[in-house]
């Protein structure tokens, strides 16, 4: 099983699982991103961190250590 | 419950969520929707209020309220902070969802509620566009940027949508104007139209587990509909919000709902997303229409450059550079036609009036006092206007991503960045937007070390002080010594607040640093008229200031810089008489008495009396330069600056009182000093209001002026070992 934060730009994915902290997998959630949600790497910020992923046409970042919590296929 | 401590909304004993009649014919209307959806911009053409049209969440801090006219009679709209959903997992999602539910002091629960969603994004808007409709209010949805959508492939389907939601749509293009008279007879009819109500149905299983809470919250006085709500909002918050604190084994209530609805093999934490977003997959389906997808946006263009590993670092510090350097370069002929200005009309007054303690008054106290602050409203209307453009064109944002990693290596993130960097204009609105941090730890941390972030008030100062005493030099060919100086001053504060920040969240506020969940909005041209009425919202907020607190201080200093008099002694020059006059008067004495204490940075007692001044807000510094070297002043030195007077002062003895080491200390002591009393009031107020508050701000004074006073006394003292001074 490979999580969000193993994929490269350009690369797209189905979520199957958001995990670790209650409160951020609440709010990824409520802003779209689920189970059955297909995401795609954009980019990584310059510094290696935080992420972009497009999901449900819009523009998100959150870090690589709440993309460690969502497994993808 | 600490968590969302905003110190604005208080739960009342025994709330009444039912409708409170309202009087006098008055339409009290809510306008909610997620960030970057344009709401500001409707809120403005719906009311032709001046109302700040941001980018990014937390611009619209406090209550917003406008007014308009409509065939029926007067409605009065309520701007609500922009939120992604009603879990009130940050004081700004707190105070949407306790106005909605009629738990906010002093609002009363709306009449109508519009719901502004971004028809390019309609997916995620409908999430809370659905928990809203689901408060059984009389709802309008508002359609906006459909020619945006459009020009992007994707057509909705209005009457459809409407069919879909039980609540009327109105498309709307609210930067054009398009569609707002359909959308206020809409409001209007709202309130005839049958209530909406939730659309989706829950696995058995869940909603038999949350009947018991919901029977709890209806009975606590809450409405069937909000008790539906709450209770699934219950289920996936860590910590529930303050207004429900009062109902009794609520803890309990929930506790058993989460472990019926895992016995039955569902996720208590997704429950209310999935169903949801389930239930908008099909609304979505039915009236959405797209011609092509996935096309590359300009967004996506412009952001391969702006966001390049190499390019996207360099792009900001450039950015950051050229706004400062711009300060100085370009403001300064617009300085110099000011103190002209001022100048002349010194002259003309000194002239008007016959001699005496009046003309002093005018001459010396007010136009001197407030001119001297005057003259640097256009470098902060530069300044002003460059971060409305960041702002409106949603690089803000850009930079918060840019930062992220950087911002977290001292213990916090993104989201502290964007409030900080709104405190180069003004902590005040900085410390409120820190509003959308959801962790009360961090936005401690933040709002502690905001005021460190050098705001406009202190451009007087810099600009006093590095235009009379820093050499206008060139430096590598491109840059100039003034600029850099400047810059080094903001940065200076920048690092120290990022320094301090780290320590308190090491120290005093540890604890672990939240996830940072942020979308980046697509570019936009910043409109100029928008960008105009912003920048002159906050400029004539200056202005304001100067025309009274520093009017008033000016007059007040004068008074205590011209008495007691007292007579020149025989053979003084008029240079030594003024100086023994303003030496005798009740500020000379008070400088006198302070001087001990600023000996040591290499201030004389002028330049104490400033300090003691600037207790009520840094600028009156200068003004009370301005006014001290206005005071016995002759009519024809109306013209001379205050910049001149400040080269040609000497100590008694003869040398220099302001060398290049004593201006540089002085700078850096009011980049550090916490001299405000209006952010002093804020901090009081957002960290927990009465003693809680109040113990954070004088904390918070306290540490700034001993890093202040320190510091200077390091530049001074070491600058002279060093054998600088």
């Amino acid at each position: 099983m490979r999580t969000l934060s193993e994929l490269s730009a350009g690369d797209r994915g189905r979520v199957t699982r958001v995990g670790g902290d209650a409160d951020a997998a609440r709010r990824l959630m409520e802003m779209g991103l689920m189970r059955g949600t297909t995401v795609e790497v954009i980019r990584r910020a310059p510094l290696g961190d935080p992420l972009e992923v497009r999901v449900r046409g819009f523009m998100l970042t959150l870090r690589r250590t709440e993309a460690e919590h969502i497994e993808v296929e | 419950m600490e968590e969302a401590a905003a110190g604005i909304i208080s739960a009342p004993a025994a709330p009444s969520p039912a409708e409170a009649p309202r009087g006098g014919g008055v339409l009290h209307v809510a306008l909610i929707g997620n960030p970057n959806t344009g709401k500001s911009t409707l809120f403005n053409a719906l009311t032709g209020m001046r109302q700040r049209v941001g980018n990014y969440s937390g611009v619209t801090v406090e209550r917003v309220e406008g007014r308009y006219r409509d065939a029926d009679g007067p409605v009065v709209l309520l701007d609500l902070p922009g939120t992604y959903s009603l879990s009130a997992s940050s004081p700004d999602e707190e105070i949407a969802l306790a106005v909605l539910t009629g738990h906010a002091d002093g609002i009363g629960l709306p009449d109508v509620v519009i719901v502004v969603v971004d028809a390019a994004n309609l997916e995620r808007n409908l999430f809370l566009a659905s928990q809203v409709l689901e408060l059984g209010l009389p709802t309008v949805i508002a359609l906006n940027q459909v020619d945006a959508a459009e020009a992007a492939g994707i057509r909705i389907d209005a009457v459809e949508l409407t069919l879909e939601l039980g609540a009327p749509v109105v498309p709307i293009v609210a930067t054009r104007g398009q569609g707002l008279d359909v959308l206020r007879s809409a409001v209007r009819k709202a309130i005839a139209l049958p209530r909406p109500a939730r659309q989706f149905e829950l696995p058995p299983e869940a909603a038999a587990a949350l009947a018991p809470l919901e029977a709890r919250l209806t009975a606590a006085g809450f409405s069937e509909s909000a008790s539906g709500l709450e209770s699934l909002r219950l289920l996936a918050v860590q910590q529930p919000g303050r207004h429900v604190s009062h109902v009794a084994g609520l803890e309990a209530a929930v506790a058993k709902a989460r472990a019926r609805i895992e016995e039955a093999g569902l996720h208590p934490t997704s429950l209310e997303a999935e169903s949801r977003y389930g239930w908008i997959a099909g609304v979505v389906d039915n009236a959405v229409h797209r011609s092509r997808d996935g096309a590359r946006t300009i967004t996506d263009r412009i952001d391969a450059v702006m966001l390049h590993r190499v390019a996207g670092p360099l792009i900001f510090l450039l950015v950051m550079a050229m706004v400062f350097q711009s300060i100085f370069t370009w403001a300064e002929p617009m300085i110099g036609w000011v103190e002209g200005l001022f100048g002349a009309l010194g002259g003309a007054v000194a002239a008007a009036l016959p001699p005496g303690d009046l003309n002093s008054l005018i001459v010396d106290g007010v136009i001197a006092g407030v001119g001297s602050v005057l003259v640097f409203l256009p470098q902060i209307t530069i300044l002003f206007l460059f971060l409305g453009i960041l702002e409106d064109t949603g690089y803000m944002a850009r930079a918060a991503f840019i930062m992220d990693r950087f911002m977290r290596s001292v213990g916090l993130h993104g989201r502290s960045f964007i409030p900080l960097l709104s405190g180069y204009a003004c902590a005040v609105p900085g410390i409120m937007a820190t509003r959308t941090i959801e962790s009360r730890k961090d936005r401690l941390a933040t709002i502690m070390v905001l005021p460190l972030m050098s705001c406009s008030a202190r451009i007087p100062i810099y600009a006093l002080l590095i235009g009379t005493f820093i050499p206008s030099v060139a430096v590598a060919g491109v840059f100039n010594l003034q600029g850099l100086t400047l810059l080094g001053m903001y940065l200076l504060g920048t690092v120290t607040a990022l320094l301090v920040a780290s320590i308190f969240k090491r120290t005093l506020l540890k604890g672990q640093t939240r996830p940072m969940i942020m979308e980046l909005p697509p570019y936009r041209l910043p409109r100029p008229r928008s960008l105009a009425l912003s920048v002159g919202h906050r400029a004539s907020m200056f202005l304001r200031k100067a025309g009274t607190v520093i009017l008033a201080l000016s007059i007040v200093l004068w008074a205590l810089a011209t008495y007691p008099k007292t007579d020149a002694a025989p053979g003084m020059s008029d240079e030594q008489a003024q100086e023994a006059a303003l030496a005798h008067s009740a500020l000379g004495r008070m400088g006198h008495v302070v001087e001990p204490l600023v000996a040591p940075l290499g201030y004389d007692w002028k330049i104490g009396v400033g300090i003691l001044s600037s207790f009520a807000a840094r600028e009156v510094f200068v003004s009370t330069m301005g006014t001290i070297y206005g005071v016995g002043g002759d009519a024809d030195e109306g013209s001379t600056t205050l910049r001149e007077k400040l080269r040609a002062e000497t100590h008694a003895g003869g040398a220099v009182v302001y060398t290049p080491l004593v201006a540089v200390g002085l700078m850096v002591f009011y980049v550090f000093a916490m001299m405000c009393m209006s952010t002093t009031a804020v901090v009081v107020r957002e960290t927990g209001g009465g003693w809680a508050g109040a113990r954070w701000a004088a904390f918070q004074f306290a540490w700034m002026l001993a890093l202040a006073y320190g510091s200077a006394l390091l530049v001074y003292q070491g600058g002279r070992l060093m054998g600088w001074g």
